[in-house]
C-alpha cells in the first residue's frame, strides 16, 4: 500500500491562504489504512482548520468529503458539485489522488495536505515501513522474498556491504541489513543457491530512471466502434 | 469578543458506561453538587472515545472536554482507557496545533463506587477551566456555515 503521512497544520494552513471555502477530500483506500488520509481525518483536519483560522481571525469555510479512491475517474466525478463549489481542494489523497482530482478537474486549485512517503505495509498496529522500490524488475524471486532494491540503502545485488554489522544496516542501526536477511531466509529454506549466480549491473531503465512510466493493455482497452 | 462574564463554563464529560458514567451516577444519588454545565455523554468503554467527536465538542460551545474512564488495570474492556490516555495525548497535541490551550481536554480515572471522586473531579476541572477563561472560540455572533457529516 502507499504510506503517506499529514503535513504540519501549519504547512496546510499557508497552502490555503488566500482561500475562502476549502474542500477537505479524503481517500478511503491506502491514506486511510495508514491513518493519514481517510474520513475520519478529513473530518479531524476540517474541523482543526475551521478553529484554527477561527482563532487566527478569519474564519475559513472548511467541509470535507471522502471518496472511496481518488485515483480513479469514476470515483472522483460524482463529487464534481462539491469541488466546483469550493475555492480550494485540500486533497488528502496521496500524490496520485492529488494530481488525479487536478486533471480531472483543471480550473480546479488543488493542493496536498499530505506527503506521500512509500509503498510498504503496517508491520504492526501504528508502524509502517518500506518494502517495494517500483523498481519495474522483481528479483523476489531470487532474494527469498525480500527485496535489496527497497531493503538495502545501497540497493546492491549480490550480498551485504562491510557496513552490515550483527545484521543490522550501517546506517541505522534498528534498520536489519537486507542482506542479512535474505541469507537467513534462503539458509532456513535451503536455497542458498539462488544468490550464488553474480547480478550484474541493474538496468534501472525499467524504474523512475527511464522517465514517467507508463503500461498499456490492448486488450483491455474499451473497442473502438469502426466509424462509417 | 462579546461575552457576557456570567456565562457559565460549558463542558461536555465523556464517561465510560462501567466506571465514570457509574461514579456520576453515584453521586447524583448521594446528592453531591458539582458545577452543572457539565453535559455527561455515555460512551461504552473510554476506548471508543472519538478525536473528531472531542474536536466537535470544542468546535461547538464548548469549553473544555472531560474524559473520564475506569481506574487504569480495571478497564472492564481490559485496555480501552489506556488507548484513551494515549488518544487524549494526541487530541492535546491537536489542540496546541490549532491555538487552543491543551489543558481543555483532560482524562481521569475513578472506579463506579467513587461518586464522591467523579464530583470532586469535575468541581476541580471546572475551576481549572474558568480560570483558564472561556474558550477562545467562544463568540456569541458565530454561526455554524459548515456543514458536516459525522
Amino acid at each position: 500500500m502507499i504510506v503517506a503521512e499529514q503535513k504540519s497544520l501549519e504547512e496546510i494552513k499557508n497552502l490555503i491562504a488566500d482561500m475562502e471555502k476549502v474542500l477537505v477530500v479524503g481517500c478511503g483506500t491506502c491514506v486511510t489504512v495508514c491513518f493519514a488520509g481517510g474520513d475520519k481525518e478529513a473530518g479531524i483536519l476540517a474541523s482543526s482548520l475551521r478553529m484554527s483560522t477561527k482563532l487566527d481571525g478569519s474564519t475559513k469555510e472548511v467541509t470535507h468529503i471522502t471518496v472511496q479512491r481518488q485515483c480513479e475517474w469514476e470515483y472522483i466525478d460524482p463529487i464534481a458539485d462539491q469541488i466546483n463549489d469550493a475555492d480550494i481542494v485540500l486533497s488528502i489523497g496521496c500524490g496520485i489522488g492529488v494530481q488525479a482530482i487536478a486533471e480531472r478537474y483543471p480550473e480546479t486549485v488543488v493542493v496536498p495536505g499530505l506527503n506521500t512517503t512509500f509503498l510498504g505495509l503496517p508491520t504492526e498496529q501504528g508502524v509502517w515501513e518500506e518494502r517495494c522500490a517500483a523498481c519495474g524488475e522483481c528479483i523476489l524471486g531470487i532474494t527469498g522474498g525480500i527485496c535489496p532494491i527497497a531493503r538495502c540503502a545501497k540497493q546492491l545485488l549480490n550480498g551485504p556491504c562491510g557496513g552490515s554489522q550483527n545484521g543490522m544496516c550501517e546506517i541505522n542501526p534498528d534498520t536489519p541489513c537486507a542482506w542479512q536477511l535474505i541469507y537467513d531466509k534462503l539458509k532456513s529454506q535451503d536455497r542458498l543457491h539462488l544468490i550464488m549466480d553474480v547480478q550484474p549491473p541493474k538496468n534501472w531503465s525499467s524504474s523512475r530512471d527511464g522517465g514517467p512510466r507508463k503500461i498499456t493493455r490492448e486488450d483491455l482497452r474499451l473497442a473502438v466502434e469502426d466509424s462509417e | 469578543m462579546n461575552l457576557t462574564t456570567d456565562a457559565p463554563i460549558q463542558i461536555v464529560a465523556f464517561c465510560c458506561r462501567y466506571c465514570a458514567y457509574a461514579a456520576a451516577d453515584l453521586a447524583g444519588v448521594l446528592r453531591l453538587t458539582y458545577p452543572p454545565d457539565i453535559r455527561i455523554v455515555q460512551i461504552p468503554c473510554t476506548g471508543r472515545l472519538d478525536t473528531l467527536e472531542v474536536l466537535h465538542a470544542l468546535e461547538f460551545g464548548a469549553d473544555a472536554v472531560m474524559v473520564a474512564g475506569c481506574l487504569e488495570g480495571d478497564c472492564h474492556f481490559q485496555r480501552g482507557n489506556i488507548e484513551a490516555r494515549t488518544r487524549v495525548e494526541r487530541i492535546k497535541e491537536i489542540l496546541s496545533q490549532i491555538g487552543l490551550e491543551a489543558a481543555r481536554v483532560e482524562m481521569f480515572n475513578m472506579s463506579s463506587a467513587m461518586g464522591k471522586q467523579f464530583a470532586e473531579a469535575a468541581q476541580e476541572f471546572a475551576e481549572r477551566i474558568a480560570s483558564l477563561g472561556p474558550s477562545p472560540l467562544r463568540d456569541s455572533t458565530y454561526e455554524i456555515k459548515a456543514e458536516f457529516e459525522m
